[in-house]
């Protein structure tokens, strides 16, 4: 390893006290100035020294010129979870200058571009200027990428004083930019001057050091929206529709980056899959409602104010018992609300989607693991069980990047559910009716448009219908098929992923939680555990509720319910699930546009240790 | 079989399917006696019975209102959607990449097109999916009880609406401003020009507006109403006398005198052809069609026929690369990437 253009000044009284491998950095630039290359190729560099690391982009819905922050989170116990605070903070927006420096703790960390000329006023932190504008010059790159390249100086300077290894930084570059030399060359070359810029003119007096571990390997570096596209291509998926949303955009997006390279047929060349952007969501789901009837694997992302507009066409797919995949990648609602923020706020939209009587099936991935996982899943759910399946997952898990375990291919075939085709109703003599529940298991049997059987055709309505498909307005019909759709709801039970649990010994409390909260409350729980309050953890991973909750429910005095939105939806869901438990059922939950931290997490169990 | 020879024949006969015109009915109608939209019923089961369609090749999309009931009444044996209000485009859009060797026709209404669903439509047009799209245009929302379509004229006057104070929509104008690549008007009483509009819609290799004016008995049949029976047949000007001759028929010449027709060919090598009236009328003209139309507004005439085709536009299909197998006859094998692309995906991310 290779620790800079030459070693590192320090100050003599540093070497009493380090703190190596556990700590964050903010960086506060400004929106549109290409900072994300910069922050993830530290990320990727530090990730690649072996060190678990976590990157979280707090941005302004804004193309260019506002403030936007982006955090590293380093740490050696693999906590990566959002904290409330970082100890470093490189501050190359004058725009938000003084607020970045006052979010510093005592003995924090400053490097600054020295070009901002406002007063730092602190006495209580360690203070690098950086000559960032002098080096970019210098770095006789061309005017239009001065800005970009600009960013590559702090990527230098902080990996010169943090430790990090320049080759490693030229890997992440490479990587970047695909192995295009030329922008690899420029880009390095500016990390290189920032280095040696700082190995001759600062003296290290902070105690913050990133040093190589082994924590990393085999793993990966993703997105929750590029892990659940690719989820979706290795479950076959054959149709896409979509409407630019942030923040999902990424996911249809990945779709069309990975499927060319994944799907396309071996003998013919051939695409073996059609993606669509749509006018809106209304069409956006309309379409895919069409495809997934006509017997494709069939999905749409969006987001909240997106999926509002799905509901009708969910509603119809529901009721006429069309499998798509609807992927909700939630950010904080009512209306626009924040679109680059997120949040856990669409389950009960969800769960009650559309109107009259409706039930859903939903996902609830918890990592970018299980976004690879349920994105093959959700199409096996949603052909066996007929019916929309929802995914939910957020900005954070799905624009944010991750360390994640490699992704594990499918564990079985596909499940196409219970699909006639023509040697079928040859077999049945052609007798068969679409909505009959010939099984007992509420799901009955369809054909698909393509079968050249004569009787294979049907007529599919949102309008009333008996078990032939035919119209109807008999009171019974309409019962009997209601309630079979019920009574399917129920098989999902037996289909949708169960919940996980952790238990720790002598645990007063459960804890329920989902999605993307994990990582908070995996490191709220060790701290809580250290402080004598043990607690035992169940992540909820679908919906319908599994029997294996309700158990959790019965076996603890107090369960907390934690979540990312202001009414406590999950908490909802669970009281009506588990009505005669109500009492023991505690909501915590909470919404402000960021990811939840661990800190929070300690204080809303200690909370309910002192009642 | 020649198209006369067809409209000749005993109606037990069968096709070169091998199928009866019984063989392409559907459910007996529930709309009012009368009514507009059963007489294009039975013209679809007539083009689609000459036409020699195997049922099960044709998909039938609706949207909601008295119009998109109209898809139970004609070709029981075909798959059908009959979806949401205004939203047929984009269920049919994705529906016919399942198998694109289908047909698709759809119904709509003039609600359900030019006013719910004036996005969708416009949209559907533009993109040029290969299908028939119907509207049965009658100036008046029929199973809510009478209000006022998109598409009444101006001044019109209903029972308990008062009257109507705004201009009409023109759905051929908006689907040929849309870049449509088959625009038709046609009147629900003149059997035979929907009948053979109809085939060529069906021939034609991209999205095929049909405009037919439709009255309503019950609604918006006044004599003095532009969608009523008594206006249409008064006030029908043809653009030509149009006949579809099937790909496998010759032509034979004498049928047409010299100078009098122009012939279009359609994308199945299928021809239209168009015999002269009063004026000259070239619809493959774009401009002129638009001129057209704009001519027939302002002079309050129901202009009839083939308005604008373009037969080798390409389709909506032709950008996706697409299998000659059906995409929903695939199988796992070939949707699933193999197991030892995992590792390759995997080492995109490190």
């Amino acid at each position: 390893m290779t620790e800079g253009t030459t070693a590192v000044q320090i100050d003599s009284s540093e070497t009493v006290h380090r703190i190596v491998n556990d700590f964050s950095i903010t960086f506060g630039t400004t929106n549109g100035s290409g900072s994300q290359t910069a922050n993830t190729t530290l990320l990727r560099a530090i990730c690649h020294m072996g060190i678990p690391v976590s990157g979280k982009n707090i941005f302004p819905s804004n193309i260019q010129g506002l403030p936007t922050w982006y955090t590293i989170r380093v740490n050696k116990h693999g906590y990566l979870a959002r904290k409330e605070i970082s100890e470093i903070v490189i501050a190359m927006n004058p725009a938000s200058f003084l607020k970045d420096v006052q979010s510093l703790p005592v003995g924090g960390v400053l490097f600054y571009a020295d070009d901002i000329r406002l007063p730092i006023g602190r006495e209580d932190i360690t203070i690098y200027p950086m000559p960032v504008k002098k080096l970019a010059k210098e770095a006789d790159a061309p005017s239009n990428l001065r800005d970009y390249i600009a960013n590559m100086v702090y990527v230098g300077v902080v990996a010169q004083l943090l430790f990090i290894d320049l080759e490693l930084i030229r890997k992440a570059l490479d990587f970047h930019f695909k192995g295009k030399q030329k922008a690899v060359d420029s880009n390095f070359n500016v990390v290189l001057a920032g280095a040696a810029w700082a190995a001759a003119n600062l003296v290290k007096k902070d105690p913050y050091r990133i040093e190589p571990m082994h924590e990393t390997e085999g793993c990966i570096l993703v997105d929750g929206n590029t892990a659940g596209a690719l989820g979706a291509i290795f479950g076959g998926i054959q149709f896409a529709a979509w409407y630019p949303i942030t923040p999902a955009s990424t996911m249809p997006e990945a779709l069309n980056e990975y499927l060319p390279l994944l799907r396309k047929d071996s003998e013919t060349g051939r695409h073996t899959y059609a993606v669509v952007q749509a006018e809106d969501e209304l069409a956006a789901a309309g379409m895919a409602v069409g495809a997934g009837w006509a017997g494709l694997r069939s999905m749409t992302a969006t987001s909240g104010p997106g999926l509002s507009l799905m509901a009708e066409y969910a509603g119809l797919a529901y009721f006429s018992e069309v499998p798509i995949v609807i992927w909700d990648i939630q950010r904080v609602g009512p209306a626009t609300g924040l679109p680059t923020r997120t949040a856990q706020g669409d389950l009960t939209e969800a769960a009650f989607f559309s109107h009259g009587d409706t039930q859903h099936v939903i996902l609830l991935p918890g990592s970018v693991g299980e976004c690879f996982e349920f994105g093959w899943k959700a199409f096996d759910l949603a052909e066996r069980l007929q019916t929309p399946v929802f995914v939910l997952s957020d900005l954070d898990l799905g624009m944010n990047v991750w360390l994640s375990d490699r992704f594990v291919y499918p564990d079985r075939p596909m499940d196409r559910g219970k699909v006639l085709w023509e040697k079928d109703l040859e077999t049945l003599g052609g007798e068969w009716s679409r909505y009959l529940d010939v099984d007992g298991d509420g799901i009955t049997y369809r054909t698909i448009p393509g079968n050249r059987h004569s009787r294979s055709g049907y007529f599919t309505r949102g309008t009333g219908h008996d078990e032939n498909a035919r119209y109807s307005e008999e009171p019974e019909v309409w019962e009997r098929n209601i309630l079979r759709l019920a009574r399917k709801y129920e098989t999902a039970r037996e289909y949708v992923p169960r919940p996980i649990s952790q238990i720790q010994p002598g645990a007063k409390f459960g804890i329920l939680a989902y999605g993307s909260t994990q990582s908070a409350i995996d490191e709220a729980r060790d701290t809580l555990r250290e402080e004598g309050i043990p607690t035992d953890f169940m992540r909820i991973r679908a919906l319908p509720f599994t029997n294996d909750i309700g158990q959790f429910i019965d076996s603890h005095e107090r369960i907390i319910v934690i979540e990312l939105n202001r009414d406590g939806q999950m908490h909802q869901l669970l009281k009506i699930q588990f009505s005669d438990q109500c009492d023991k059922l505690i909501s915590a939950a909470h919404v402000d546009g960021l990811p939840l931290t661990a800190r929070w997490v300690v204080d809303q169990v200690k909370a309910q240790e002192v009642k | 079989m020649t198209d006369q020879a067809t409209l000749n024949a005993p109606r037990s006969a069968v096709n070169l399917v091998g199928l009866a015109r019984a063989d392409y009915k559907g459910a007996a109608s529930t709309l009012c006696q009368g009514c507009g939209h059963n007489s294009i019923a039975n013209q679809i089961i007539t083009a689609c019975y000459e036409l020699n369609l195997v049922p099960e090749n044709v998909i039938k999309f609706s949207g909601i209102g008295c119009s998109s009931k109209s898809p139970t009444y004609f070709l029981s044996r075909s798959f059908a959607f009959n979806g949401l209000h205004g939203r047929m485009p984009s269920l049919a859009l994705g529906a016919m990449f399942g198998d694109i060797h289908l047909k698709g026709i759809g119904v709509s209404g003039d609600g359900d097109t030019a006013s719910i669903g004036m996005g969708q439509f416009k949209h559907l047009v533009r993109r040029n999916l290969p299908m028939v799209y119907i509207v049965e245009n009658n100036g008046v929302y029929g199973l809510t009880k009478g209000q006022f379509a998109p598409t009444a004229e101006k001044g019109l006057s209903l029972k308990k609406q008062g009257t109507n104070p705004y201009l009409p929509v023109d759905i051929a104008l908006e689907a040929l401003v849309a870049n449509a690549t088959f625009v038709a008007r046609s009147f629900a009483g003149d059997a035979k020009q929907v009948k053979e509009l109809i085939k060529a819609a069906i021939s034609h290799n991209g999205i095929a507006v049909l405009d037919i004016i439709s009255p309503c008995v019950t609604f918006n049949n006044q004599d003095e109403a532009v969608h009523s029976y008594t206006w249409g047949k008064d006030h029908e000007a043809p653009l030509h006398d149009i006949s579809f001759i099937p790909a496998a028929d010759e032509i034979t010449v004498e049928d047409f005198e010299e100078g009098t027709t122009k012939e279009v060919t359609l994308h199945d090598g299928s021809m239209v052809v168009l015999k002269k009236l009063e004026k000259d009328y070239d619809p493959t003209d774009r401009w002129q069609a638009l001129h057209m139309l704009d001519e027939a507004q302002k002079n309050n005439w129901l202009v009839t026929g083939l308005i604008y085709v373009n037969p080798f536009a390409p389709s909506l299909f032709e950008y996706f690369h697409l299998p000659d197998q059906p995409l929903n006859r695939l199988t796992e094998r070939q949707l699933r990437p193999a197991p030892e692309t995992m590792d390759k995906v995997n080492a995109m991310f490190y």
